[in-house]
């Protein structure tokens, strides 16, 4: 077997901008996941069962169906309710909502992870609910959730491959893409492993060097 | 049975001081005194166990009232009724006057919306068992935070009342320590500070030394006694008889939910009639008499 460097040096260009379409569907997606997550994850925490259960409902569905499934649904079915996507909105919308259930049990975990008696000085205080959720639990839960938080992105950072499916040009579509005009593929998908990783080890070293930095308060050392 | 727990004229002279106080207020025809915590037929129900039968109790301005009773006995519940962290679902508490947590409609009561009930409890400090300090903040900021996003003050403000009040408890030193950093006693402290600078007509104690070591709870201890004798008014669960019989003003014995006895801590501890008081402070005794063979030291309580 032999690698040859210039499959990969004559493509660079394509390479290069796969790369930043898969840097940009995966980030969207995962902002777009938090913050649908993050609702999610409120409204079962803080809500009725008229809330819960529909939740409940919504949560099981994404989580026990293909992500796959759910891409073409959402691109291929959403014309059918009225939603016409580009590719690339259509998959960071897929992307988003399958990230959100995800992200919703993590926070779910991580709210349930405050103590009570907290929220309950923070409720004798007068402190509203959205105050206590954003100045007392969000910060401590950070703490505990943030291993699973960054283990949830990078499996996003992933799946972002799926995308190729509905042609959206990210790396997987454009590596395999050069892989077939030119036969190479030992050289293409060796550049794809390559630049997945470094997409991830990029996610998990910036993870490591928040979990070092937002657990200062638990030691009993002092600064 | 007789003068075990305190000796007679062992008050101190600054108790001896404000008992005079209240007794002064209590001559006083009731209006005069606005009373400022009203319970009546309190009921509390933990599915079918009834953990408060029917409470009634007043509480006046610069008074202290310990609650004591064995574990089980709906103390803490009835404290906590208090700030309604636990809905009581018979009776009516009021504070200076104002229904607390529930509202009266055509279709009966509700519970209120949760700016009233704030509104209502705006006026009460709590103090836990547990401290809940806030883990990620330092003493400073566990002081400042109600006074910042409750009551918006500036960051300059919030941090010179919150000095002032970390020096009230003596901890200005350890302002920006984590509690993690902190002992029992002093975590507990900076708690009470929290408490203080919302600047509470009542304060509310629920057990606030029973998760320190021992040689930790003569600090909180001081902390309350200085309040007191400031003219705080107070409600203290509390296992401490020492601090029951020198601070409080009127004691209560609770026993499964129901109000055993009550009166000042003279008629308790050195007078107890009812049966079920006289166990428990045998049992108490009991407990504490270590040195039952030696010489019995003044009881410093």
């Amino acid at each position: 077997m032999i690698f040859d460097p210039k499959i990969v040096t004559d493509h660079l260009g394509d390479i290069g901008s796969g790369f930043l379409v898969t840097l940009g569907t995966w980030s969207s997606g995962v902002v777009l996941g938090i913050a649908l997550g993050m609702l999610i994850a409120v409204a079962q925490v803080f809500g009725n069962n008229f809330v819960r259960a529909p939740l409940r409902v919504f949560i099981e569905l994404i989580r026990s169906t293909p992500f796959l499934v759910q891409l073409f649904l959402v691109y291929y079915g959403g014309p059918a309710f009225g939603l016409s996507l580009d590719p690339i909105p259509a998959g960071i919308l897929g992307l988003g909502v399958y990230g959100s259930v995800y992200f919703a049990e993590i926070f779910r975990l991580g709210f349930e992870s405050v103590a009570r008696g907290q929220l309950e000085a923070a409720d004798c205080l007068g402190i509203s609910r959205l105050q206590c959720i954003w100045r007392i639990q969000v910060p401590q839960m950070l703490v505990i959730i943030l291993p699973a938080l960054i283990n949830m992105i990078t499996v996003l950072c992933k799946e972002t491959a799926v995308l190729s499916i509905i042609t959206i040009p990210e790396l997987t579509m454009v590596l395999t893409g050069i892989g077939s005009e030119t036969f190479a593929f030992v050289e293409t998908l060796l550049m794809l492993c390559i630049g997945y990783l470094i997409l991830v080890e990029l996610c998990s070293r910036l993870g490591m060097l928040l979990e070092s930095r937002v657990g200062r308060f638990m030691s009993r050392q002092p600064r | 049975m007789n003068s075990l727990l305190i000796p007679s004229g062992a008050v101190s002279a600054s108790t001896r001081e404000k008992q005079g106080e209240s007794m002064k207020i209590s001559a006083t025809a009731p209006g005069e005194q606005p009373t400022i915590l009203t319970l009546s037929k309190v009921g509390k129900s933990f599915g079918p166990l009834r953990v408060l039968k029917g409470i009634d109790l007043e509480v006046q301005r610069s008074e202290v009232v310990c609650l004591i009773g064995p574990s089980g006995s709906g103390k803490s519940t009835l404290l906590r009724s208090m700030a309604f962290l636990e809905e009581y679902d018979e009776g009516e508490i009021r504070i200076e006057g104002q229904l607390l947590g529930w509202q009266n409609t055509d279709k009966g009561r509700r519970r209120a919306p949760q700016s009233q009930i704030n509104q209502v409890r705006r006026n009460i400090g709590m103090v836990f068992q547990q401290f809940n300090l806030w883990p990620h903040m330092t003493a400073i900021g566990n002081v400042c935070e109600a006074l910042r996003r409750v009551r918006r003050l500036s960051a300059d403000e919030a941090n010179k009342r919150g000095m002032a009040m970390l020096e009230k408890v003596g901890l200005a030193h350890k302002a920006n320590a984590y509690p993690a950093q902190l002992s029992g006693g002093q975590q507990q402290r900076v708690a009470i500070a929290r408490a203080l600078a919302m600047e509470p007509h009542i304060m509310l104690f629920d057990e606030p030394t029973s998760a320190l070591d021992p040689e930790l709870v003569g600090e909180v201890l001081q902390v309350m006694k200085t309040l007191a004798k400031e003219g705080m008014t107070m409600v203290v669960v509390t296992h401490e008889m020492g601090f029951a019989a020198q601070v409080a003003d009127s004691v209560i014995f609770l026993d499964q939910g129901e109000v055993v006895a009550r009166g000042t801590p003279q008629q308790i501890f050195h007078n107890a009639e009812q049966p079920r008081l006289q166990q428990f402070l045998q049992n108490y005794l009991d407990r504490n008499a270590f040195w039952q063979d030696s010489k019995p030291p003044t009881p410093n309580l």
